[in-house]
Protein backbone atom coordinates (compact mmCIF):
# COMPACT_ATOMS: atom_id res chain seq x y z
CA UNK A 1 0.00 0.00 0.00
CA UNK A 2 1.63 3.64 -0.62
CA UNK A 3 -0.70 6.20 -0.48
CA UNK A 4 0.15 9.83 -1.38
CA UNK A 5 2.03 11.63 1.20
CA UNK A 6 -1.20 13.96 1.16
CA UNK A 7 -3.45 10.89 1.73
CA UNK A 8 -1.53 9.89 4.77
CA UNK A 9 -1.98 13.47 6.22
CA UNK A 10 -5.71 13.43 6.17
CA UNK A 11 -6.18 9.91 7.44
CA UNK A 12 -3.33 10.86 10.29
CA UNK A 13 -5.20 14.08 11.08
CA UNK A 14 -9.08 12.07 10.50
CA UNK A 15 -8.13 9.75 12.99
CA UNK A 16 -6.71 11.45 15.71
CA UNK A 17 -9.00 14.18 15.35
CA UNK A 18 -11.38 11.03 16.15
CA UNK A 19 -9.95 10.11 19.40
CA UNK A 20 -8.97 13.76 20.52
CA UNK A 21 -12.69 15.10 20.16
CA UNK A 22 -14.13 12.29 22.23
CA UNK A 23 -11.35 12.15 24.79
CA UNK A 24 -11.27 16.32 25.39
CA UNK A 25 -14.46 17.28 25.68
CA UNK A 26 -17.58 16.02 28.00
CA UNK A 27 -20.80 16.07 25.27
CA UNK A 28 -21.41 14.62 21.79
CA UNK A 29 -21.95 18.87 20.13
CA UNK A 30 -18.61 19.89 22.12
CA UNK A 31 -16.43 16.60 20.90
CA UNK A 32 -17.29 17.11 17.30
CA UNK A 33 -16.53 20.65 17.00
CA UNK A 34 -13.49 20.08 18.87
CA UNK A 35 -12.82 17.28 16.42
CA UNK A 36 -13.15 19.01 13.55
CA UNK A 37 -10.71 22.33 14.99
CA UNK A 38 -7.79 19.60 15.49
CA UNK A 39 -8.63 18.16 11.93
CA UNK A 40 -8.24 21.60 10.05
CA UNK A 41 -5.41 22.36 12.33
CA UNK A 42 -3.76 18.90 11.59
CA UNK A 43 -4.09 19.93 8.09
CA UNK A 44 -3.66 23.98 8.04
CA UNK A 45 -0.55 23.69 9.41
CA UNK A 46 0.69 20.80 7.25
CA UNK A 47 -0.17 23.19 4.87
CA UNK A 48 1.43 25.84 5.32
CA UNK A 49 4.77 24.01 6.74
CA UNK A 50 4.89 22.59 3.42
CA UNK A 51 4.83 26.32 1.40
CA UNK A 52 7.21 27.43 3.95
CA UNK A 53 9.29 24.26 2.99
CA UNK A 54 9.00 24.89 -0.46
CA UNK A 55 9.98 28.49 -0.56
CA UNK A 56 13.17 27.90 1.55
CA UNK A 57 14.33 25.14 -1.04
CA UNK A 58 14.05 27.69 -3.46
CA UNK B 1 -24.40 21.62 59.81
CA UNK B 2 -25.42 19.69 56.43
CA UNK B 3 -24.55 16.66 56.19
CA UNK B 4 -24.68 16.35 52.32
CA UNK B 5 -21.99 14.30 50.35
CA UNK B 6 -19.95 16.90 47.57
CA UNK B 7 -19.94 13.57 45.21
CA UNK B 8 -23.48 13.19 42.93
CA UNK B 9 -24.87 10.13 43.04
CA UNK B 10 -23.25 8.66 40.24
CA UNK B 11 -20.38 9.41 41.51
CA UNK B 12 -20.61 6.88 44.34
CA UNK B 13 -22.01 4.62 41.77
CA UNK B 14 -18.61 4.53 40.02
CA UNK B 15 -17.14 3.39 42.62
CA UNK B 16 -18.38 0.11 43.07
CA UNK B 17 -16.49 -2.78 41.55
CA UNK B 18 -12.99 -3.00 40.29
CA UNK B 19 -12.53 0.81 38.73
CA UNK B 20 -9.41 0.00 36.90
CA UNK B 21 -11.78 -2.65 34.58
CA UNK B 22 -12.25 0.11 31.59
CA UNK B 23 -8.08 1.17 31.98
CA UNK B 24 -7.01 -2.37 31.55
CA UNK B 25 -9.58 -3.44 28.89
CA UNK B 26 -9.06 -0.41 26.92
CA UNK B 27 -5.67 -0.93 26.76
CA UNK B 28 -5.72 -4.95 25.72
CA UNK B 29 -8.42 -4.13 23.10
CA UNK B 30 -9.18 -0.33 21.58
CA UNK B 31 -12.43 0.52 22.51
CA UNK B 32 -13.32 -1.68 25.13
CA UNK B 33 -13.26 0.76 27.81
CA UNK B 34 -16.06 2.54 26.61
CA UNK B 35 -18.28 -0.34 25.94
CA UNK B 36 -17.95 -1.37 29.29
CA UNK B 37 -19.45 1.49 30.51
CA UNK B 38 -22.04 1.58 27.83
CA UNK B 39 -20.60 4.16 25.78
CA UNK B 40 -20.98 2.32 22.62
CA UNK B 41 -20.90 4.97 20.26
CA UNK B 42 -17.81 6.39 21.47
CA UNK B 43 -16.12 3.17 22.29
CA UNK B 44 -16.79 1.76 17.87
CA UNK B 45 -14.93 5.67 16.88
CA UNK B 46 -12.12 5.24 18.98
CA UNK B 47 -12.24 1.58 18.04
CA UNK B 48 -12.38 2.02 14.28
CA UNK B 49 -9.99 4.74 14.87
CA UNK B 50 -6.91 3.56 16.88
CA UNK B 51 -7.66 -0.15 15.31
CA UNK B 52 -8.32 1.98 11.27
CA UNK B 53 -4.57 3.88 12.18
CA UNK B 54 -2.60 0.56 13.46
CA UNK B 55 -3.49 -1.57 10.68
CA UNK B 56 -2.85 0.84 7.89
CA UNK B 57 0.77 1.38 9.37
CA UNK B 58 1.48 -2.30 8.76
CA UNK B 59 -0.16 -2.30 5.29
CA UNK B 60 2.01 0.61 4.56
CA UNK B 61 4.98 -1.73 5.48
CA UNK B 62 5.70 -0.10 9.13
CA UNK B 63 7.66 -1.20 11.69
CA UNK B 64 6.84 -2.77 14.96
CA UNK B 65 9.85 -2.23 17.53
CA UNK B 66 10.55 -4.91 18.97
CA UNK B 67 13.92 -4.23 20.60
CA UNK B 68 15.71 -0.78 22.49
CA UNK B 69 19.09 0.08 21.16
CA UNK B 70 18.61 3.29 21.85
CA UNK B 71 16.24 5.80 23.98
CA UNK B 72 14.30 6.62 20.52
CA UNK B 73 13.92 3.03 20.20
CA UNK B 74 12.93 2.52 23.48
CA UNK B 75 10.27 5.35 23.11
CA UNK B 76 9.06 3.48 20.03
CA UNK B 77 8.68 0.28 22.18
CA UNK B 78 6.59 2.51 25.01
CA UNK B 79 4.03 3.90 22.02
CA UNK B 80 3.78 0.34 19.93
CA UNK B 81 2.81 -1.10 23.51
CA UNK B 82 -0.07 1.10 24.07
CA UNK B 83 -1.84 -0.83 21.06
CA UNK B 84 -2.34 -3.62 23.88
CA UNK B 85 -3.38 -6.84 22.09
CA UNK B 86 -2.82 -5.66 18.28
CA UNK B 87 0.43 -5.08 19.60
CA UNK B 88 1.27 -8.37 20.52
CA UNK B 89 -0.82 -10.74 17.85
CA UNK B 90 0.88 -8.67 15.18
CA UNK B 91 4.23 -9.62 16.71
CA UNK B 92 3.15 -13.16 17.22
CA UNK B 93 2.04 -13.66 13.78
CA UNK B 94 5.20 -12.27 12.10
CA UNK B 95 3.99 -8.68 11.03
CA UNK B 96 5.87 -5.48 10.80
CA UNK B 97 9.51 -7.27 10.79
CA UNK B 98 10.32 -6.01 7.27
CA UNK B 99 13.27 -2.97 7.79
CA UNK B 100 12.30 0.41 6.46
CA UNK B 101 12.96 1.45 3.27
CA UNK B 102 10.66 3.89 2.15
CA UNK B 103 9.30 7.59 3.05
CA UNK B 104 5.97 5.36 3.09
CA UNK B 105 6.64 2.84 5.26
CA UNK B 106 8.11 5.70 8.06
CA UNK B 107 5.05 7.20 7.67
CA UNK B 108 3.51 3.79 8.45
CA UNK B 109 6.16 3.22 11.80
CA UNK B 110 4.78 6.15 12.60
CA UNK B 111 1.11 5.79 12.47
CA UNK B 112 1.60 2.40 14.89
CA UNK B 113 3.34 4.10 17.35
CA UNK B 114 0.83 7.21 17.31
CA UNK B 115 -2.24 4.37 17.23
CA UNK B 116 -0.72 3.01 20.51
CA UNK B 117 -0.40 6.56 21.67
CA UNK B 118 -3.75 7.16 21.03
CA UNK B 119 -5.22 4.13 22.20
CA UNK B 120 -3.54 5.18 25.97
CA UNK B 121 -5.34 8.56 25.47
CA UNK B 122 -8.69 6.75 25.02
CA UNK B 123 -7.60 3.90 27.97
CA UNK B 124 -7.29 7.13 30.35
CA UNK B 125 -10.72 8.92 28.99
CA UNK B 126 -12.37 5.34 30.26
CA UNK B 127 -10.81 5.31 33.36
CA UNK B 128 -11.86 8.70 33.95
CA UNK B 129 -15.55 8.20 33.37
CA UNK B 130 -15.26 5.17 35.29
CA UNK B 131 -13.87 6.93 38.65
CA UNK B 132 -16.83 9.98 37.59
CA UNK B 133 -13.63 12.78 37.25
CA UNK B 134 -15.29 13.08 33.78
CA UNK B 135 -18.86 13.57 33.65
CA UNK B 136 -20.04 12.43 30.50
Amino acid sequence: MHPSHFTVILLFALFASTVFGITMRDTPRRMFRYGAYCFVLFVGSVIVLSWVMFLIAR
Amino acid sequence: MPTTPNKPAAGKQSQQGFVYLPLIAGWLVPGAGHFLLGKWIRGALLAVSIIAMFVLGLAMQGKLYTSAQDILDLLGVAGDLGSGLLYFVSRAIGLGGTPVQTTVADYGTKFIVVAGLLNIIAAVDAHNLRTGRKSS
